[in-house]
Protein backbone atom coordinates (compact mmCIF):
# COMPACT_ATOMS: atom_id res chain seq x y z
CA UNK A 1 0.00 0.00 0.00
CA UNK A 2 1.36 3.27 -0.40
CA UNK A 3 0.23 5.86 1.45
CA UNK A 4 0.36 10.00 0.37
CA UNK A 5 1.45 11.80 3.52
CA UNK A 6 0.58 14.94 3.97
CA UNK A 7 3.37 16.45 6.05
CA UNK A 8 6.11 15.11 7.65
CA UNK A 9 7.36 16.03 11.67
CA UNK A 10 10.53 15.55 12.83
CA UNK A 11 10.72 14.80 16.63
CA UNK A 12 13.63 13.20 16.79
CA UNK A 13 15.73 14.06 20.04
CA UNK A 14 12.68 14.83 21.93
CA UNK A 15 11.11 13.03 24.80
CA UNK A 16 7.41 12.56 25.56
CA UNK A 17 5.51 13.80 25.58
CA UNK A 18 6.46 16.61 23.07
CA UNK A 19 6.04 14.53 20.31
CA UNK A 20 2.27 13.77 21.02
CA UNK A 21 2.11 17.61 21.78
CA UNK A 22 3.59 18.43 18.59
CA UNK A 23 1.30 15.54 16.86
CA UNK A 24 -1.86 16.54 18.11
CA UNK A 25 -0.70 20.65 17.50
CA UNK A 26 0.00 19.77 13.43
CA UNK A 27 -2.90 17.74 13.19
CA UNK A 28 -5.41 20.52 13.91
CA UNK A 29 -3.73 22.19 10.16
CA UNK A 30 -4.80 18.64 8.35
CA UNK A 31 -8.16 17.82 6.71
CA UNK A 32 -10.16 14.64 7.78
CA UNK A 33 -8.38 11.82 6.40
CA UNK A 34 -4.83 13.32 5.42
CA UNK A 35 -1.77 11.40 6.57
CA UNK A 36 1.07 12.73 8.87
CA UNK A 37 4.60 10.82 9.32
CA UNK A 38 6.03 11.33 12.69
CA UNK A 39 9.76 10.71 13.06
CA UNK A 40 10.82 10.04 17.37
CA UNK A 41 13.76 8.55 18.97
CA UNK A 42 12.20 8.33 22.42
CA UNK A 43 11.60 4.27 22.95
CA UNK A 44 8.43 5.14 25.01
CA UNK A 45 6.87 6.75 21.74
CA UNK A 46 5.44 3.21 21.10
CA UNK A 47 3.29 2.79 23.88
CA UNK A 48 2.54 6.75 24.21
CA UNK A 49 1.40 6.37 20.01
CA UNK A 50 -0.77 3.72 20.31
CA UNK A 51 -2.88 4.47 23.46
CA UNK A 52 -3.41 8.59 21.93
CA UNK A 53 -4.32 6.66 18.86
CA UNK A 54 -6.92 4.68 20.36
CA UNK A 55 -7.70 7.66 22.99
CA UNK A 56 -8.26 10.47 20.61
CA UNK A 57 -9.67 8.28 17.19
CA UNK A 58 -7.14 9.42 15.07
CA UNK A 59 -5.89 5.92 13.95
CA UNK A 60 -2.53 4.99 13.88
CA UNK A 61 -2.24 3.51 10.34
CA UNK A 62 1.41 2.66 10.83
CA UNK A 63 4.26 2.07 13.19
CA UNK A 64 8.19 1.05 11.87
CA UNK A 65 11.37 0.98 13.03
CA UNK A 66 14.51 2.02 11.58
CA UNK A 67 17.28 1.56 13.69
CA UNK A 68 17.22 3.84 16.47
CA UNK A 69 14.26 6.27 14.58
CA UNK A 70 10.38 5.35 14.80
CA UNK A 71 8.08 6.11 12.28
CA UNK A 72 4.37 6.35 13.01
CA UNK A 73 1.78 7.37 10.52
CA UNK A 74 -1.32 8.99 11.69
CA UNK A 75 -4.71 9.57 10.11
CA UNK A 76 -6.57 12.52 11.23
CA UNK A 77 -9.89 10.84 11.96
CA UNK A 78 -12.95 12.43 9.74
CA UNK B 1 46.53 36.46 33.10
CA UNK B 2 44.46 34.26 35.21
CA UNK B 3 41.18 32.70 32.51
CA UNK B 4 37.88 34.70 32.70
CA UNK B 5 34.88 33.11 33.08
CA UNK B 6 31.37 34.43 33.28
CA UNK B 7 28.55 32.28 34.46
CA UNK B 8 25.13 34.12 33.43
CA UNK B 9 22.46 33.59 35.84
CA UNK B 10 22.56 32.35 40.00
CA UNK B 11 20.49 29.54 40.46
CA UNK B 12 20.88 26.06 41.34
CA UNK B 13 23.34 25.61 38.28
CA UNK B 14 25.38 28.67 38.09
CA UNK B 15 26.06 29.62 41.27
CA UNK B 16 27.46 25.80 42.36
CA UNK B 17 29.72 26.17 39.08
CA UNK B 18 31.01 29.77 40.22
CA UNK B 19 31.88 28.61 43.67
CA UNK B 20 33.42 25.23 42.49
CA UNK B 21 35.52 26.64 39.53
CA UNK B 22 36.88 29.12 42.50
CA UNK B 23 37.64 26.44 44.77
CA UNK B 24 39.17 24.82 42.28
CA UNK B 25 41.43 27.36 40.16
CA UNK B 26 41.90 29.55 42.49
CA UNK B 27 44.19 32.14 41.58
CA UNK B 28 44.67 30.85 37.90
CA UNK B 29 40.78 32.24 37.09
CA UNK B 30 38.31 35.78 37.32
CA UNK B 31 35.03 33.91 38.14
CA UNK B 32 32.14 36.31 37.56
CA UNK B 33 28.20 35.79 38.19
CA UNK B 34 25.95 37.67 36.67
CA UNK B 35 22.11 37.97 37.43
CA UNK B 36 19.62 40.25 36.97
CA UNK B 37 18.07 40.33 40.55
CA UNK B 38 20.95 39.33 42.72
CA UNK B 39 18.25 37.05 44.86
CA UNK B 40 18.71 33.23 44.62
CA UNK B 41 15.15 31.51 44.66
CA UNK B 42 14.77 28.15 46.12
CA UNK B 43 11.80 27.09 43.44
CA UNK B 44 11.10 23.62 44.45
CA UNK B 45 9.60 25.46 47.83
CA UNK B 46 6.36 27.09 45.66
CA UNK B 47 4.35 23.72 46.07
CA UNK B 48 4.57 24.51 50.19
CA UNK B 49 3.87 27.88 49.63
CA UNK B 50 0.73 27.70 47.74
CA UNK B 51 -0.30 24.98 50.04
CA UNK B 52 0.21 26.70 53.12
CA UNK B 53 2.85 24.75 54.02
CA UNK B 54 5.66 26.98 54.42
CA UNK B 55 6.33 31.07 54.54
CA UNK B 56 8.14 32.53 51.54
CA UNK B 57 10.77 34.18 53.50
CA UNK B 58 12.99 30.96 53.42
CA UNK B 59 12.65 30.77 49.54
CA UNK B 60 14.78 34.00 49.22
CA UNK B 61 18.23 34.23 50.06
CA UNK B 62 21.06 36.79 48.58
CA UNK B 63 23.09 35.23 46.08
CA UNK B 64 26.18 37.09 47.74
CA UNK B 65 25.95 35.46 51.00
CA UNK B 66 26.42 32.05 48.60
CA UNK B 67 29.01 32.81 46.31
CA UNK B 68 32.50 32.20 47.62
CA UNK B 69 34.34 35.99 48.73
CA UNK B 70 36.35 35.68 45.23
CA UNK B 71 33.46 35.20 43.21
CA UNK B 72 31.95 38.44 41.49
CA UNK B 73 28.89 39.26 41.66
CA UNK B 74 27.14 41.68 38.93
CA UNK B 75 23.69 42.41 39.08
CA UNK B 76 22.33 43.08 36.38
CA UNK B 77 20.62 41.62 33.05
CA UNK B 78 22.43 39.98 30.32
CA UNK B 79 20.98 41.24 26.59
CA UNK B 80 23.55 39.83 24.22
CA UNK B 81 25.97 37.15 24.01
CA UNK B 82 28.63 37.58 20.98
CA UNK B 83 30.12 34.13 20.77
CA UNK B 84 32.65 35.00 18.26
CA UNK B 85 34.04 38.24 19.69
CA UNK B 86 33.49 36.18 23.72
CA UNK B 87 31.33 39.00 25.32
CA UNK B 88 28.36 39.65 27.45
CA UNK B 89 26.61 42.95 27.02
CA UNK B 90 24.49 43.89 29.95
CA UNK B 91 21.59 46.05 30.19
CA UNK B 92 23.11 48.80 31.71
CA UNK B 93 25.75 49.22 28.56
CA UNK B 94 28.89 47.67 30.24
CA UNK B 95 30.44 44.87 28.25
CA UNK B 96 32.10 41.68 29.96
CA UNK B 97 34.78 39.75 27.59
CA UNK B 98 35.34 35.44 28.96
CA UNK B 99 37.66 32.86 28.04
CA UNK B 100 34.66 30.95 28.74
CA UNK B 101 30.60 31.14 29.49
CA UNK B 102 28.40 29.22 31.40
CA UNK B 103 24.61 29.90 30.61
CA UNK B 104 22.77 28.76 33.57
CA UNK B 105 19.69 31.08 32.84
CA UNK B 106 17.07 28.63 33.53
CA UNK B 107 13.73 29.21 31.96
CA UNK B 108 11.12 31.67 31.96
CA UNK B 109 7.11 31.60 32.51
CA UNK B 110 4.66 32.79 29.76
CA UNK B 111 1.51 33.22 30.68
CA UNK B 112 0.16 34.88 27.77
CA UNK B 113 1.09 32.01 25.44
CA UNK B 114 -2.03 30.73 26.35
CA UNK B 115 -5.16 32.20 24.96
CA UNK B 116 -7.74 33.21 28.05
CA UNK B 117 -5.07 32.36 30.23
CA UNK B 118 -5.72 35.83 32.37
CA UNK B 119 -5.82 35.01 36.18
CA UNK B 120 -5.66 31.33 35.70
CA UNK B 121 -3.31 29.92 39.34
CA UNK B 122 -0.31 28.51 38.92
CA UNK B 123 2.52 27.72 41.54
CA UNK B 124 5.54 28.30 39.13
CA UNK B 125 6.63 31.23 40.10
CA UNK B 126 6.47 33.02 43.92
CA UNK B 127 4.25 35.92 42.95
CA UNK B 128 1.48 32.57 41.64
CA UNK B 129 2.31 30.22 44.37
CA UNK B 130 1.24 33.15 47.56
CA UNK B 131 -2.21 34.43 45.18
CA UNK B 132 -3.17 30.64 44.54
CA UNK B 133 -2.28 30.47 48.91
CA UNK B 134 -4.70 32.85 49.14
CA UNK B 135 -7.21 31.51 46.98
CA UNK B 136 -7.22 28.43 48.45
CA UNK B 137 -7.84 30.10 51.76
CA UNK B 138 -10.90 31.36 50.20
CA UNK B 139 -12.02 28.13 49.07
CA UNK B 140 -15.15 26.26 50.23
CA UNK B 141 -15.49 23.49 47.18
CA UNK B 142 -15.92 23.01 44.04
CA UNK B 143 -14.54 21.52 41.11
CA UNK B 144 -10.79 22.02 40.74
CA UNK B 145 -8.58 20.96 37.50
CA UNK B 146 -4.89 20.99 37.27
CA UNK B 147 -3.17 21.17 34.30
CA UNK B 148 0.11 21.14 32.13
CA UNK B 149 0.02 24.32 29.28
CA UNK B 150 3.36 23.68 27.85
CA UNK B 151 5.63 21.36 27.17
CA UNK B 152 8.47 20.82 28.35
CA UNK B 153 7.88 22.49 31.81
CA UNK B 154 9.98 22.47 35.08
CA UNK B 155 10.02 19.46 37.66
CA UNK B 156 7.69 17.30 35.82
CA UNK B 157 6.15 15.77 38.72
CA UNK B 158 5.21 18.74 40.14
CA UNK B 159 1.57 18.34 39.16
CA UNK B 160 1.31 15.32 40.43
CA UNK B 161 2.60 16.19 44.36
CA UNK B 162 0.39 18.81 44.22
CA UNK B 163 -2.92 16.90 43.52
CA UNK B 164 -2.38 14.82 46.34
CA UNK B 165 -1.04 17.52 48.65
CA UNK B 166 -4.04 19.44 47.58
CA UNK B 167 -5.82 16.41 48.63
CA UNK B 168 -4.71 16.53 51.78
CA UNK B 169 -4.79 19.98 52.15
CA UNK B 170 -8.63 20.52 51.48
CA UNK B 171 -9.33 17.26 53.83
CA UNK B 172 -8.02 18.79 56.87
CA UNK B 173 -9.89 21.78 55.93
CA UNK B 174 -13.18 19.86 55.84
CA UNK B 175 -13.84 20.69 52.17
CA UNK B 176 -12.72 17.84 50.59
CA UNK B 177 -16.01 16.20 50.27
CA UNK B 178 -17.86 19.57 48.49
CA UNK B 179 -14.73 19.15 46.04
CA UNK B 180 -13.14 17.28 42.78
CA UNK B 181 -9.50 17.14 41.85
CA UNK B 182 -8.69 16.13 38.42
CA UNK B 183 -5.34 16.50 36.78
CA UNK B 184 -5.50 16.87 33.25
CA UNK B 185 -2.15 15.34 32.23
CA UNK B 186 -0.68 15.01 28.73
CA UNK B 187 -0.60 11.75 28.58
CA UNK B 188 -2.24 8.74 28.77
CA UNK B 189 -0.68 8.41 32.79
CA UNK B 190 0.01 10.63 35.77
CA UNK B 191 3.33 11.91 34.52
CA UNK B 192 5.87 11.12 31.73
CA UNK B 193 7.88 8.59 34.10
CA UNK B 194 6.05 5.38 33.70
CA UNK B 195 7.16 3.04 36.85
CA UNK B 196 5.92 6.42 39.06
CA UNK B 197 2.92 6.76 37.10
CA UNK B 198 2.19 2.86 38.13
CA UNK B 199 3.18 4.39 41.76
CA UNK B 200 0.38 6.98 42.09
CA UNK B 201 -2.24 5.32 40.49
CA UNK B 202 -3.26 3.51 43.56
CA UNK B 203 -3.23 6.20 45.32
CA UNK B 204 -5.37 8.88 42.85
CA UNK B 205 -7.89 6.00 42.92
CA UNK B 206 -8.01 6.06 46.62
CA UNK B 207 -7.75 9.17 47.44
CA UNK B 208 -10.44 10.03 44.33
CA UNK B 209 -8.53 12.08 42.75
CA UNK B 210 -9.50 11.80 38.81
CA UNK B 211 -7.04 11.91 35.85
CA UNK B 212 -8.34 13.09 32.74
CA UNK B 213 -5.80 11.73 29.65
CA UNK B 214 -4.36 13.19 26.57
CA UNK B 215 -5.55 16.77 27.65
CA UNK B 216 -3.07 18.96 26.60
CA UNK B 217 -4.62 22.17 27.34
CA UNK B 218 -4.36 24.72 24.42
CA UNK B 219 -7.06 27.30 25.47
CA UNK B 220 -9.38 29.10 28.79
CA UNK B 221 -12.35 30.93 28.51
CA UNK B 222 -12.35 32.68 31.79
CA UNK B 223 -15.89 33.90 31.34
CA UNK B 224 -17.33 30.38 30.67
CA UNK B 225 -14.92 28.64 33.23
CA UNK B 226 -13.28 26.31 30.50
CA UNK B 227 -10.45 25.03 29.73
CA UNK B 228 -9.95 23.31 26.12
CA UNK B 229 -7.60 20.95 24.72
CA UNK B 230 -5.21 20.49 21.33
CA UNK B 231 -7.22 17.22 22.08
CA UNK B 232 -10.69 18.66 21.40
CA UNK B 233 -11.69 18.30 25.01
CA UNK B 234 -13.48 20.76 27.11
CA UNK B 235 -13.78 20.74 30.84
CA UNK B 236 -15.64 23.30 33.33
CA UNK B 237 -13.73 24.47 36.52
CA UNK B 238 -14.38 26.35 39.60
CA UNK B 239 -10.76 26.70 40.45
CA UNK B 240 -7.91 26.10 37.30
CA UNK B 241 -4.19 25.79 38.61
CA UNK B 242 -1.81 25.08 35.45
CA UNK B 243 1.86 25.15 34.66
CA UNK B 244 2.54 28.21 32.59
CA UNK B 245 4.46 27.40 28.61
CA UNK B 246 8.07 27.54 29.46
CA UNK B 247 10.60 29.32 27.14
CA UNK B 248 14.59 29.59 27.47
CA UNK B 249 15.79 33.19 28.40
CA UNK B 250 15.52 36.79 26.64
CA UNK B 251 19.34 36.67 26.07
CA UNK B 252 19.47 33.08 24.46
CA UNK B 253 17.09 34.63 21.95
CA UNK B 254 18.30 37.67 21.27
CA UNK B 255 21.87 36.35 20.95
CA UNK B 256 20.24 33.54 18.43
CA UNK B 257 21.94 30.99 20.18
CA UNK B 258 19.00 28.60 20.92
CA UNK B 259 16.09 26.52 19.24
CA UNK B 260 12.55 28.02 18.50
CA UNK B 261 12.15 27.61 22.37
CA UNK B 262 14.86 29.34 23.35
CA UNK B 263 17.02 26.37 24.62
CA UNK B 264 20.32 25.57 24.04
CA UNK B 265 21.89 23.08 21.56
CA UNK B 266 23.89 21.08 24.54
CA UNK B 267 26.39 18.42 23.99
CA UNK B 268 24.67 15.50 26.26
CA UNK B 269 27.68 14.38 27.79
CA UNK B 270 30.27 17.47 27.56
CA UNK B 271 27.41 20.11 27.90
CA UNK B 272 29.29 22.30 25.62
CA UNK B 273 27.08 24.51 23.28
CA UNK B 274 27.30 22.20 20.07
CA UNK B 275 28.27 25.55 17.48
CA UNK B 276 30.56 26.99 20.46
CA UNK B 277 33.30 24.76 22.67
CA UNK B 278 33.63 28.13 25.23
CA UNK B 279 29.91 28.12 25.73
CA UNK B 280 28.73 25.62 28.64
CA UNK B 281 24.87 25.48 29.21
CA UNK B 282 23.26 23.73 32.65
CA UNK B 283 20.19 23.15 34.03
CA UNK B 284 16.99 24.48 32.19
CA UNK B 285 19.00 26.62 29.58
CA UNK B 286 19.60 23.45 27.95
CA UNK B 287 17.41 21.40 24.89
CA UNK B 288 18.50 17.93 26.69
CA UNK B 289 15.56 15.70 27.17
CA UNK B 290 16.32 15.05 30.29
CA UNK B 291 13.82 17.21 33.26
CA UNK B 292 14.21 20.77 33.87
CA UNK B 293 15.22 20.72 37.33
CA UNK B 294 17.28 22.34 40.14
CA UNK B 295 18.77 18.52 41.00
CA UNK B 296 20.01 18.63 37.06
CA UNK B 297 21.25 21.47 37.42
CA UNK B 298 22.74 20.42 40.38
CA UNK B 299 24.40 17.47 38.64
CA UNK B 300 25.89 19.00 35.74
CA UNK B 301 27.68 21.99 37.34
CA UNK B 302 30.62 19.70 38.77
CA UNK B 303 31.07 18.06 34.98
CA UNK B 304 31.33 21.84 33.48
CA UNK B 305 33.45 22.82 36.33
CA UNK B 306 35.73 20.01 36.05
CA UNK B 307 35.60 20.52 32.05
CA UNK B 308 36.51 24.13 32.30
CA UNK B 309 38.96 23.59 34.91
CA UNK B 310 40.77 21.11 32.58
CA UNK B 311 40.36 23.53 29.23
CA UNK B 312 41.95 26.16 31.36
CA UNK B 313 44.73 23.82 32.36
CA UNK B 314 45.44 22.10 29.10
CA UNK B 315 44.37 18.76 30.68
CA UNK B 316 42.27 15.90 29.34
CA UNK B 317 38.80 16.56 30.33
CA UNK B 318 37.82 14.40 33.89
CA UNK B 319 34.32 14.45 33.85
CA UNK B 320 31.55 13.43 31.69
CA UNK B 321 27.34 13.98 32.32
CA UNK B 322 25.90 11.18 32.36
CA UNK B 323 22.02 12.48 32.66
CA UNK B 324 21.94 12.03 36.41
CA UNK B 325 18.56 13.22 38.20
CA UNK B 326 18.02 12.56 41.52
CA UNK B 327 14.59 13.99 42.97
CA UNK B 328 11.71 13.57 45.20
CA UNK B 329 8.18 13.18 44.60
CA UNK B 330 5.49 13.64 47.42
CA UNK B 331 2.51 11.47 47.56
CA UNK B 332 0.55 13.22 50.48
CA UNK B 333 0.10 12.06 53.60
CA UNK B 334 3.71 13.05 54.69
CA UNK B 335 4.27 10.50 52.85
CA UNK B 336 7.01 10.31 49.68
CA UNK B 337 9.16 8.22 47.11
CA UNK B 338 12.37 9.33 45.09
CA UNK B 339 13.07 9.15 41.51
CA UNK B 340 17.19 8.10 40.98
CA UNK B 341 17.86 7.65 36.97
CA UNK B 342 20.36 8.68 34.44
CA UNK B 343 20.37 8.75 30.25
CA UNK B 344 20.80 4.25 30.58
CA UNK B 345 18.60 3.88 33.49
CA UNK B 346 15.12 4.54 34.63
CA UNK B 347 13.74 4.83 38.04
CA UNK B 348 12.75 2.27 40.00
CA UNK B 349 11.16 4.41 42.51
CA UNK B 350 10.38 2.40 46.19
CA UNK B 351 7.24 2.03 48.13
CA UNK B 352 6.32 5.85 49.26
CA UNK B 353 7.23 6.36 53.31
CA UNK B 354 8.08 8.58 56.03
CA UNK B 355 11.08 8.29 55.19
CA UNK B 356 11.65 10.07 52.01
CA UNK B 357 9.07 12.67 52.90
CA UNK B 358 11.40 13.52 55.64
CA UNK B 359 14.66 13.25 53.51
CA UNK B 360 12.58 16.24 51.03
CA UNK B 361 11.69 18.31 54.08
CA UNK B 362 14.85 18.14 55.40
CA UNK B 363 16.86 18.85 52.00
CA UNK B 364 14.76 21.87 51.47
CA UNK B 365 15.99 23.07 54.90
CA UNK B 366 19.60 22.14 54.47
CA UNK B 367 19.60 23.56 50.90
CA UNK B 368 21.10 27.12 51.46
CA UNK B 369 23.62 25.69 53.71
CA UNK B 370 24.97 22.84 51.31
CA UNK B 371 23.67 22.51 47.55
CA UNK B 372 25.61 25.86 46.79
CA UNK B 373 28.94 25.60 48.35
CA UNK B 374 29.30 21.88 46.72
CA UNK B 375 29.12 20.33 49.80
CA UNK B 376 26.49 17.46 48.76
CA UNK B 377 27.12 15.63 45.86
Amino acid sequence: MTLTLTRTLDCKGLSCPLPIVKTAQALRQLAPGELIEVLATDPGAIKDFAAWAKATGNPLVETAQDGSVLRFVIQKRG
Amino acid sequence: MPARVVVLGGGVGGTLVANLLSKELGQEATVTVVDGTGMHLYQPGFLYVALDQANALWLTRDERTLLRKNVGLVVDQATKIDPVAQTVTLAHGETLAYDYLVVSTGSRILRDAVPGYGDTHDFYSLDGALRLREELRRFEGGRILVGVAGIPYKCPPAPVEFVLMLDEYLRKRGIRSRSSITLLSPLNRAFTIESASKLVQPIFDKQGVSLSTFFNVETVDAAKRTVSSLEGETAEYDLLVLVPPHKGSPVIEASVLGDAGGWIPTDRNTLQHKAYERIFAIGDATDLPISKSGSTAHFEAPVVASRIASFIRGTAPKTAYGGRVMCFLETGGGRATSLRFDYAHPPIPPKPSRVWHWAKWIFNRAYWVTVPQGRVG
